[in-house]
């Protein structure tokens, strides 16, 4: 297939009794920054360690460029990889480290000396090159090791959680730097996260992982606004369930809704009902104040809770703690409510991992 | 003062005065073993370097007890001596280098291959020659590698004799004897090498081989040089394996040991000698950085 960077057929890894990867078909275009995004143990990292050749799959095929890679040695494919500990070679200098694949691959020794300056200086590290990596913090040894896996222009870039280590602050400013690389490489990303936020702000398409499978893949968008399961409207974003009752109510359908927090106003109990809106009344539970915007947790008289999150445009935090007991209208337009198909096998992840969260609370 | 203050018994309010004077405590803690070290330790050592100037009596073997530097001048202008140490030096040189060749595919199976829960196991199975007696170690392979014993009888179909007693059987007994010194340092640097790093090399581009030379021998060249420490200094001062399989070889070792009775004067002098080779063995490995890791 032509300018298909990755391709994965059934691709199944077993450890023992467990299957880490149970079956995944993939396909990630040329050019693309993909991420593969899940909760740890989901299988995205065991996949990216199949694509570099780490590990070997227990069935199925990887394809990179339209070659059957399966069975190859690491060394034998044209990917490079972004390690989360880094592994930058604790004996060499920056230099040396950004020139090995240069070295191992022959170039002559002038111009492996200037390309790695060259890489070092696109990570603005050009006057780090005789370090040691002991000598580096860890925002800098990441950068090392992006400039080292780059150095050697490989068709695919697999990065495996390699911002986890860092300092919010680092961490944002490094998602802006590897998208820039990215657009000006042109080189395919593969990119491997637990955090939804990460994956929303930086692919072009996202894998959600659970459980060895793949739940959807799509552009951040579509995960966002259309999860196709519950699991990935719970773990992208806070799920926001209308069920039973609640849903026949407010929503006048007996199934699964699902509405994100921030598209729910919150308004006074009184306020009278916009049309092409639903609504529901409720009390305030919790409100918790984050800066930037609040969040209240309403208690539906209809039954069930659900999650509002309001820009603090004007209220303050004293302002909004006065709210908690208060009764409130939830109001919400209603292309924004979207069913969310019923899956036994997948009970709402929200209730079981900390790392459902809102987009809003970084 | 609060109500839960400890009531201060005599115990407990010398354990608190020794608590804010940690000089003390300290002092406390080292004075015997470093009485041990100074007196025992290091004035043997000086002992023995103070006799190495006295002579013998040559009819009576006494020792007589006026200074001068003739055996010192013996050990440098007598060629037996110098070839002697030479030997020596080549020996503990050869046991290491073979124990660096045997032991490392060994450490880099049971580090790296074996199943961490097979891991201590096999430690303790390289371990396990250690608890079997020198002696009978070195008679063991006395008879192996006796004429016509195993080894002959082993080669034979192959036409090829063993060894024999001597220099060859000397450095393959003790590098058998030592092994298990160099193994375990080296399965403690490939252990705490972090995988990562074979990924990356391999990840970059880097076959086997080139993996190997560039980031595996580097990094776990400071447990190399660490256990080359002990091979080398063990061998270095070893008179018993060369007495036992070493034929007519001659090593420092034996030399010492012969002339004990003969002239220990002379016998102090040689001993000094691997003490300074080995000191000088020491400040080369240092740097390699083998003793800061440590």
């Amino acid at each position: 297939m032509e300018g298909m960077a990755v391709r994965l057929q059934n691709l199944r890894k077993s450890f023992g009794r467990t299957e880490a990867v149970a079956g995944v078909d993939l396909e990630i275009a040329d050019g693309e920054f993909f991420s593969m995004l899940g909760p740890s143990g989901s299988g995205k990292t065991t996949v990216l360690r199949m694509i570099a050749g780490f590990e070997a799959p227990t069935g199925g095929t990887i394809e990179l460029g339209g070659a059957d890679v399966t069975r190859r040695a690491p060394f034998e494919r044209d990917v490079h990889t972004v390690f989360q500990d880094y592994a930058l070679f604790p004996h060499m200098t920056l230099e040396q480290n950004v020139a090995y694949s240069l070295k191992v691959r022959k170039v002559p020794k002038a111009e492996r000396l200037a390309r790695a300056r060259e890489a070092l200086a696109s990570v603005r590290l050009e006057d780090f090159g005789t370090r040691r990596p002991a000598q580096l913090s860890g925002g800098q040894r990441q950068r090392v090791a992006l400039a080292r896996a780059l150095v050697g222009r490989p068709k695919v870039l697999l990065l495996d959680e390699p911002l986890g280590a860092l300092d919010l602050k680092l961490r944002e400013q490094m998602q802006v730097e590897l998208k820039a690389i990215q657009r000006d490489t042109g080189i395919t990303f593969v990119f491997v996260t637990h955090d939804q936020e990460e994956a929303l702000t930086m692919s072009d398409r996202i894998a959600v992982f659970n459980k060895g499978r793949i739940e959807q893949v799509g552009t951040p968008a579509q995960i966002y606004e259309r999860p196709a399961t519950p699991f990935v409207a719970g773990f992208v974003g806070t799920s926001n369930l209308l069920t039973g009752d609640a849903a026949e109510q407010v929503v006048g359908d007996r199934a699964t809704y699902s509405v994100r927090p921030e598209k729910i106003h919150v308004l006074k109990e009184s306020a009278a009902a916009e049309p092409e809106h639903d609504s529901a009344t409720g009390t305030v539970a919790e409100v918790v104040y984050l800066g930037g915007a609040t969040r209240f947790l309403v208690d539906l008289d209809a039954g069930g809770r659900l999650t509002a999150l309001q820009q603090n445009l004007e209220t303050s935090s004293e302002d909004v703690a006065a709210l908690r007991g208060s009764r409130v209208r939830l109001q919400w337009h209603r292309r924004h409510n979207f069913p969310v198909p019923h899956d036994p096998s997948t009970h709402d992840p929200s209730t079981e991992g900390p790392l459902a969260k809102d987009p809003a609370h970084t | 003062m609060t109500d839960t203050a400890p009531a201060a018994g005599s115990v407990r309010r010398l354990a608190g005065a020794l608590y804010r004077r940690p000089r003390l405590q300290l002092s406390l803690l080292l004075s015997a073993p470093l009485a041990w070290l100074v007196l025992a330790y290091l004035g043997s050592l000086t002992v023995l370097f103070l006799s190495a100037f006295w002579t013998t009596d040559s009819f009576t073997s006494n020792v007589v007890k006026i200074w001068n530097a003739d055996n010192f001048t013996a050990l440098l202008t007598t060629d037996v001596y110098r070839q002697v140490a030479l030997r020596s030096v080549g020996v503990a040189l050869a046991v290491t280098a073979l124990c660096i060749l045997i032991a490392f595919p060994i450490a880099f199976y049971t580090a790296r291959i074996a199943s961490p829960r097979r891991r201590p196991l096999l430690v303790v199975a390289i371990l396990t020659p250690l608890w079997a007696s020198y002696l009978v170690k070195a008679y063991a392979w006395r008879l192996i590698l006796a004429q016509g014993g195993l080894l002959d009888w082993v080669l034979g179909p192959l036409g090829i004799k063993g060894p024999g007693y001597g220099l060859t059987a000397t450095i393959l007994v003790l590098t058998y004897l030592w092994l298990p010194y160099m193994i375990l340092p080296i399965h403690a640097g490939l252990e705490q090498l972090p995988v990562s790093l074979l990924d990356a090399s391999a990840d970059l581009g880097a076959r086997t081989g080139r993996t190997f030379r560039s980031v595996v021998l580097p990094m776990i060249l400071p447990s190399v040089a660490a256990g080359s420490v002990f091979t080398f200094s063990l061998s270095l001062g070893d008179y018993i394996a060369v007495q036992i399989v070493g034929g007519k070889t001659q090593l420092i070792g034996n030399i010492i040991y012969s002339n004990i009775t003969l002239d220990l004067p002379l016998a102090a002098a040689l001993g000094t000698v691997p003490v300074v080779i080995i000191v000088l063995y020491l400040l080369a490995v240092r740097r390699t950085g083998a003793l800061s890791s440590l």
